[in-house]
C-alpha cells in the first residue's frame, strides 16, 4: 500500500509538514511498496493516535455500563456487514470503543488501571475491542505484598513481586493510584498526604511511590511508574503533587524516558483551601515541568457534558457521590485495591467545573515542551475520548478558547490565567501530544511515528494544513479530526470517512521482566502465606492464563542481563 | 480398557460449577474418564460434579416424538427455526461459560432476536436496583479479611450457598478477623426462620412483603430520624429495628448479603434499590458493602459479558439491528406472557420448571430448541434437543463469581459431546449457510458477482 | 406462599426427571399449627390454590415458619401458583402469593405428568 501526497507530520523523525509518500508492506512502514494506493494529496497525515491513559476495559468500566443504561442508550448504532452493534457514550460497549478510536485516527489505547486479581476480566474486554492495539497498566499502590516489601526495605523482593505481578496480570506497567489510600479505604478511611502512614501497614505513600519508582528502573520496564497522586480532586492539592514529584528527582531512568508519568494532572493542580476559594495552580505545576525533565503528564482535560468518573481512588468517588447526591458504585479488591464509579455532568455555569476546564488548558499551553504533556480526557472521567477533537481545536485556537470563556462561569477567567495565554498550538505540537509523546512515554518503539520499520498505523485527515488556519477555522479542525478520512491500522484500511471498512484483531502488549531466582523464591514464600490465609482463591487459579491474551506482544525486561547479550 | 486408562488422577484447586460462590478448592479424583470422588465440595457441588443422567444424542421431534438425529441435522433444524422466526428469544446462559455466552450474543444479533438470562427470574431486580443506586461492593476476600458484621437478608446460604460462611463470610478467619465466627456478629432478616437464621446472633422475622418498609425504617434510624419511625414496621417493634441499625453503625466493616427474598417479593427492584441506599448511607458512619447472592455459578458472567458486548446486562432486544433494553417489555417472561415471540432457544437452563405455569403454557406453543447436558422438563416441550458437554467438568472456560471475580473453569474429563460454544458455532454456521442460500435464491446475479 | 432453594432440591436440580427431584420439590411446608388445623396428618396431601392455578403437594411441618405462611422448594409445583405479571421489571413475583389450602386425597403429580398436557397441546 502507498499513501500518496499527504502532508506528513512525524515529529519523532523530524518531519514537520512535508509532502511524503508512505509505503506500507506487511503491517510496517517500508522504503518501497506496491499495491493499493491511497490518495492523500494535500491532506494532513500523522501516525495513528496513541492514548496512554484511558479506562476502556475491566471491572469498573463494566460497572459503569451496568449502572448506566441511560448512557448506553446515548450511543446506539446498528450493526453493519463489518460491525457489531454499538452502544454508549461515556461507557461504550467494547466494539464501539474500537470503532470510535478508529474514526478518530487512533490506533492504540492503554487501559489505565487494572488490579492483578481482576485482570482476567480486563483482558476479556480488551480482547473484544476491535482494531486498536492495547495494553493495561497494573495497580500496585495499595498492595499488601508491595507494602510488606517496602516496610522491610527489600527492594529486590519488591522487584520480584512487580515482575511477577505484571506476569500474573499480563500487564504492561506499574500504576499507582492514591498510594496507600486503597488500603485505608478498606475500613472507610483515606491517607491525607504522602507522609501519612497507611493504617496497620507502617509505610507511607511516599515510601510506596519511591520504592516502586526505584524498582521500575531496576527492572528496566519500558514505561515509567504511572501515578495518580494522593489528595487528587481536592482544593489545594498542587502541593501534594509537587511534594510527590520531588521524590523522584534523584532516580536515574533506565531507558530514554521519564522516571514518572503523572496521570490526569488537571485533577492535581488545584489551589485554594475549599471549593469556595478554589483556584488554579496550573502555572506552578507547568513551571515545575518546565524546569524538570524527569517527569511527564497527561492533562486529563474535562469537557462540559456527561462523564462517568471511575478510578481506583475509591474514597474520592465516595466523596463525589456524597457531594453530588448521585448514585455510587464501589468495589474493594482483597489485598490489592479499591475503586469507585460515579456518573456526573460537568456544567458550564458551575464555577468549579469551569475552573477545572481552564486548568486543563493552562497545563497544556503553559508547559513549553509538548513531549512532556500529552492529551487525554482521562476517558471517561473528564469526558469520553470521542471529544479529543474538541480539545485539539481549543489548544489550536485562542479565539475558540475566548468564546468558551465567555460562555462559562466567570470564575474561570478570574481564578486561572487562561485569558492571558496567547499560545496557539500547531500541527507539530498536536502530533507530539497525541501520538509521538504518548508512544515514547509508554516506551512503544514502533508506535507514534512513521519511520521505516514502524507499525503501519496511519491517520489521514480531510484537512489541508497548508490552507486551513486552525486559529480562526477551528470548526474545520474539529470536524476533520472527529472523522478521519482514512485510518490504517497495521497496514489495513480500518476506517474511511466514518465508515468501518475492516475490523482487524488488535494485539495486546505486556511486559515479562526477569529477576534473580533467589529474590523470586523469597517473594513466593510471602505470597504462599497470603494465598493460604488471606486471598479467597488459590494461587494456582490466580494468574491470567495465556488463553486470555491470544494476540500478545511480549516485551522483555528485567534486572538481569537479557539473553541478547549472550553470544 | 487398558490398565493405564483406569489409573486414578487427582486434580486439585478445581472450581465448582454449581452456585455463585464458585469455590476453587475442590479436590477431584478421576478414574479413567470418570469423576470418582469429590472432596471439599458441599452437597450441591459434589452432586453436580459426580454427574447425573445425560441426554445421549441430538433429537428432533417428529410426529410428537423426539427422534435421534446427527448433530448437523440438529444444527440445521435449529438454524431454520431461528431464521424463520420473527422474534426469537434466546434464553438461559447462567450455567455455562462466558465463551458460550459470547457466541450466544453473536447468534442473537444475527437472527435479530432477544437475549435474556436466568437473572431475569432471580436477581434481575437487583440489576435494576443497581441502575438506580449503584452498588457499594467488594470481593469476597475483602469481606473475609475485614468484616465484623455479616447481614443476610432474604437469603439462606445454609441451603443455597453452603460453603459461603466457611470460605467468605461468617466463619472464615482473615487478616483483621483472626477469630472467625467468634469475632463476628451475624444478623439475619427473613420472613421465616431458615437454617441460616438459626446460626445468627440476631434474627429479625419480618412480615412477608414488608422488606421495603423495614429497610426504610432502618434508613431513618441511620439518618438519625428515628422519631418518625412508627411503633411497629413489618410486624417488628421499633426498638428491635433501632438495635439492628445500631448494630450496623457500630460495625467496623459490615457486609450485607441479600437474596431472592427481596427480589421475588412485593417491591422487587424497589426493595433492592432501598437496600443499596441503606448501605450507601451507612458509609457515612462506617464501612459497609453489599452483594447479591447469585445463584448459578456463572449468572454473574452473562451480566458482565452482555454489558461489555452490548452495553446492557440482560433482556436485550436486537430486532432493530442494535441493542435495546427495557425489562418489563423485553424480559423473557414479558415476551412469553404477551405471546410476543415465535421461537425460543434455551441454553443451559430450564424455563419449563422455573417460569410461572401460565408462561410455560405459552412456551409450549412455540418451537423450542434446547441445548443442555441434562434432560429436564424443558426437554418435554422441545422441538430440537442438543446435548452438550458440561462446562467446568468436560470443558474449560470463564466464569464470574458472585462478587464479579473472573476465574477459569477446568476440564477434568473428556466428553463425547461438543461444548455449548461448539454447538452454538455449529448453529451459527448453519444460519450463515441458510442466509447464503436465501441470498442466492433472491439475487443470483449479485451473489455470483 | 413463598418458594426458594432447599438443599435437596438443589442437589437434584440437574436431574429433574428422577423421582428424587419430584420428592424434593413437591413438598409443601407449613407451620405446626396450620398443619394440625388443616388435619393433614395420616399421609393426606394438600391442595394449594392461588388466583393463577392449583397444585397438589405433600405436606410437611417446618417449625421455622410462622402461622399463615407456607414454603415450597422452587420448581414446577410452586410455579403452578405464580402469576405471569412482571410488574414492569421483567421478574414475576414468586414470593408472597396468597393461597388457599385444603386437604385432599388427590395424588401428587410426578414431573413428567406435570408436562404431559402441555406436550399434548402442542401437537
Amino acid at each position: 500500500m502507498i499513501i500518496r501526497g499527504g502532508i506528513v507530520y512525524d515529529p519523532a523523525n523530524g518531519i514537520f509538514g512535508e509532502e511524503i509518500d508512505l509505503c506500507i508492506d506487511r503491517g510496517r512502514i517500508v522504503e518501497d511498496a506496491k499495491g493499493e494506493e491511497i490518495d492523500a494529496h494535500d491532506l494532513l497525515v500523522m501516525a495513528g493516535g496513541v492514548d496512554a491513559h484511558s479506562h476502556i476495559a475491566g471491572a469498573k468500566v463494566n460497572a459503569g455500563r451496568i449502572m448506566r443504561p441511560d448512557d448506553a442508550r446515548l450511543g446506539m448504532e446498528q450493526a453493519t456487514a463489518v460491525c457489531r452493534p454499538s452502544t454508549g457514550y461515556t461507557v461504550p460497549n467494547c466494539y464501539a470503543i474500537g470503532y470510535r478510536y478508529a474514526h478518530l485516527g487512533y490506533t492504540t489505547a492503554f487501559e489505565a488501571a487494572t488490579p492483578i486479581l481482576e485482570s482476567r476480566h480486563t483482558h476479556e474486554e480488551l480482547e473484544e475491542i476491535p482494531i486498536i492495539d492495547k495494553g493495561a497498566l497494573t495497580l500496585f499502590g495499595s498492595n499488601w505484598e508491595v507494602m510488606q516489601c517496602v516496610r522491610e526495605n527489600d527492594l529486590k523482593k519488591l522487584a520480584a513481586y512487580v515482575a511477577w505481578g505484571l506476569r500474573a496480570s499480563k500487564g504492561y506497567g506499574v500504576k499507582i493510584v492514591n498510594p496507600g489510600g486503597g488500603e485505608a479505604w478498606g475500613f472507610g478511611a483515606n491517607v491525607k498526604g504522602i507522609y501519612d502512614p497507611v493504617p496497620n501497614f507502617d509505610v507511607t505513600p511516599a515510601e510506596i511511590m519511591k520504592s516502586l519508582a526505584q524498582v521500575n528502573e531496576s527492572l528496566r520496564l519500558p514505561h515509567s511508574i504511572h501515578v495518580h497522586f494522593n489528595n487528587l480532586g481536592k482544593p489545594g492539592n498542587y502541593t501534594t503533587a509537587i511534594e510527590s514529584l520531588d521524590l523522584f528527582k534523584d532516580i536515574k531512568p533506565s531507558r530514554m524516558r521519564q522516571v514518572v508519568h503523572v496521570a490526569h494532572m488537571q485533577f492535581s493542580a488545584y489551589g485554594g483551601t475549599s471549593w469556595k476559594d478554589f483556584k488554579s495552580e496550573a502555572p506552578a505545576i507547568a513551571d515545575y515541568f518546565n524546569k524538570n525533565h524527569f517527569c511527564t503528564m497527561d492533562i486529563g482535560q474535562i469537557l462540559f457534558g456527561s462523564a462517568t468518573t471511575m478510578t481506583a481512588d475509591a474514597p474520592l468517588e465516595y466523596g463525589n457521590a456524597h457531594l453530588l447526591h448521585t448514585k455510587w458504585s464501589n468495589h474493594d479488591i482483597e489485598l490489592e485495591e479499591s475503586s469507585g464509579v460515579v456518573p456526573l455532568v460537568y456544567l458550564r455555569k458551575n464555577p468549579v467545573n469551569a475552573i477545572q476546564w481552564a486548568i486543563g488548558m493552562e497545563l497544556a499551553l503553559l508547559t513549553k515542551d509538548p513531549w512532556n504533556v500529552i492529551l487525554t480526557t482521562d476517558h471517561p472521567n473528564g469526558s469520553p475520548f470521542v471529544n479529543y477533537p474538541e480539545v485539539v481545536s481549543l489548544l489550536m485556537s485562542k479565539v475558540k478558547r475566548q468564546e468558551e470563556l465567555s460562555n462559562i462561569h466567570e470564575l474561570a477567567s478570574k481564578r486561572t490565567t487562561l485569558t492571558g495565554i496567547e499560545r496557539e498550538m500547531d500541527w507539530c505540537d498536536i502530533a507530539i501530544m497525541t501520538r509521538a509523546a504518548p508512544a515514547k512515554i509508554l516506551g512503544l518503539e514502533d508506535k507514534g511515528h512513521l519511520g521505516v520499520g514502524a507499525d503501519a498505523d496511519v491517520a489521514v485527515y480531510d484537512l489541508r494544513p497548508e490552507e486551513v488556519d486552525p486559529s480562526t477555522q477551528h470548526d474545520l479542525v474539529k470536524k476533520a479530526l472527529a472523522v478521519a478520512k482514512y485510518t490504517i491500522k497495521g497496514g489495513v484500511l480500518a476506517s474511511r470517512d466514518g465508515e468501518i471498512m475492516a475490523a482487524p484483531v488488535g494485539r495486546t502488549f505486556w511486559v515479562d521482566a526477569s529477576v534473580a531466582k533467589e529474590d523470586e523464591e523469597r517473594m513466593m514464600e510471602d505470597l504462599k502465606e497470603k494465598f493460604d490465609r488471606y486471598y479467597s482463591i488459590k494461587l494456582s487459579n490466580y494468574m491470567v492464563q495465556d488463553a486470555y491474551v491470544p494476540n500478545p506482544v511480549v516485551i522483555k525486561a528485567g534486572a538481569l542481563p537479557v539473553e541478547e547479550v549472550a553470544p | 480398557m487398558s490398565g493405564q486408562e483406569m489409573k486414578t488422577r487427582v486434580e486439585e484447586d478445581v472450581l465448582c460449577s454449581f452456585c455463585g460462590c464458585l469455590c476453587d478448592d475442590l479436590v477431584v479424583e478421576i478414574e479413567g474418564n470418570k469423576v470418582k470422588n469429590v472432596r471439599h465440595a458441599c452437597r450441591l457441588g459434589a452432586s453436580k460434579l459426580m454427574g447425573h443422567e445425560r441426554i445421549r444424542t441430538p433429537m428432533i421431534r417428529k410426529n410428537g416424538k423426539l427422534e435421534e438425529v446427527s448433530y448437523q441435522e440438529a444444527y440445521d433444524r435449529a438454524a431454520q427455526i431461528l431464521v424463520n422466526a420473527k422474534r426469537p428469544l434466546l434464553y438461559g446462559w447462567a450455567s455455562t461459560v462466558c465463551e458460550a455466552q459470547k457466541k450466544g450474543i453473536l447468534l442473537t444479533e444475527m437472527v435479530g432476536g432477544i437475549l435474556d438470562s436466568t437473572a431475569t427470574v432471580c436477581h434481575g431486580p437487583s440489576i435494576l436496583g443497581i441502575e438506580e443506586r449503584g452498588l457499594s461492593g467488594a470481593t469476597l476476600g475483602q469481606i473475609k479479611n475485614r468484616a465484623d458484621l455479616i447481614v443476610f437478608w432474604g437469603c439462606n446460604p445454609a441451603e443455597a450457598h453452603p460453603k459461603h460462611g466457611l470460605r467468605y463470610s461468617t466463619n472464615v478467619c482473615g487478616f483483621f478477623t483472626p477469630e472467625g465466627r467468634k469475632g463476628r456478629k451475624v444478623l439475619v432478616v427473613d420472613v421465616r426462620q431458615t437454617r441460616t437464621a438459626k446460626n445468627a446472633d440476631k434474627f429479625i422475622m419480618i412480615a412477608t412483603g414488608s422488606d421495603f418498609e423495614v429497610l426504610s425504617a432502618l434508613r431513618m434510624f441511620v439518618a438519625g430520624k428515628g422519631e418518625f419511625v412508627p411503633e411497629k414496621v413489618g410486624g417488628v417493634p421499633k426498638e428491635e429495628l433501632f438495635e439492628a441499625a445500631d448494630m450496623m453503625k457500630a460495625a467496623k466493616f459490615g457486609a450485607f448479603f441479600f437474596g431472592l427474598g427481596i427480589t421475588h417479593s412485593r417491591g422487587r427492584s424497589k426493595n433492592v434499590g432501598n437496600a443499596l441506599a441503606l448501605i450507601a448511607e451507612l458509609n457515612a458512619h462506617t464501612k459497609f458493602v453489599v452483594m447479591p447472592m447469585r445463584g448459578h455459578y456463572n449468572v454473574a458472567g452473562i451480566g458482565q459479558v452482555a454489558a461489555w458486548e452490548t452495553g446492557f446486562p440482560m433482556s436485550i432486544d436486537f430486532s432493530r439491528g442494535t441493542a435495546y433494553f427495557n425489562p418489563g417489555e423485553t424480559a423473557a417472561c414479558d415476551v412469553l406472557s404477551r405471546e410476543d415471540t415465535d421461537a425460543v432457544m434455551v441454553v443451559a437452563s430450564d424455563p419449563a420448571s422455573n417460569f410461572p405455569r401460565g408462561i410455560v403454557e405459552n412456551l409450549a406453543k412455540v418451537p423450542v430448541i434446547q441445548i443442555d447436558p441434562y434432560e429436564n422438563p424443558t426437554t418435554l416441550l422441545a422441538e430440537v434437543v442438543i446435548p452438550s458437554a458440561i462446562a467446568g467438568v468436560e470443558c474449560e472456560g470463564t466464569a464470574y463469581r458472585m462478587d464479579g471475580l473472573a476465574l477459569r473453569m477446568k476440564k477434568l474429563v473428556n466428553s463425547p459431546h461438543p461444548s455449548d460454544e461448539g454447538v452454538l458455532n455449529g448453529i451459527i454456521e448453519s444460519v450463515k449457510k441458510l442466509r447464503g442460500t436465501e441470498a442466492e435464491a433472491k439475487a443470483p446475479n449479485e451473489a455470483s458477482a | 406462599m413463598i418458594s426458594g432453594r432447599t438443599l435437596a432440591q438443589g442437589a437434584w436440580c440437574e436431574s429433574k426427571m428422577c423421582d428424587d427431584f419430584t420428592k424434593a420439590a413437591s413438598l409443601c411446608f407449613l407451620s405446626e399449627g396450620d398443619f394440625k388445623a388443616l388435619n393433614l396428618s395420616g399421609g393426606r396431601n394438600v391442595l394449594v390454590k392461588s388466583a393463577y392455578g392449583r397444585v397438589v403437594m405433600a405436606p410437611r411441618i417446618d417449625k421455622g415458619l410462622p402461622p399463615g405462611m407456607i414454603f415450597m422448594a422452587m420448581g414446577p409445583w410452586a410455579n403452578s401458583l405464580v402469576g405471569p405479571d412482571t410488574g414492569g421489571c421483567g421478574t414475576p413475583q414468586f414470593k408472597g402469593i396468597e393461597v388457599d389450602l385444603e386437604p385432599t386425597d388427590e395424588p401428587v403429580m410426578d414431573v413428567r405428568s406435570m408436562f404431559t398436557n402441555l406436550r399434548g397441546a402442542k401437537t
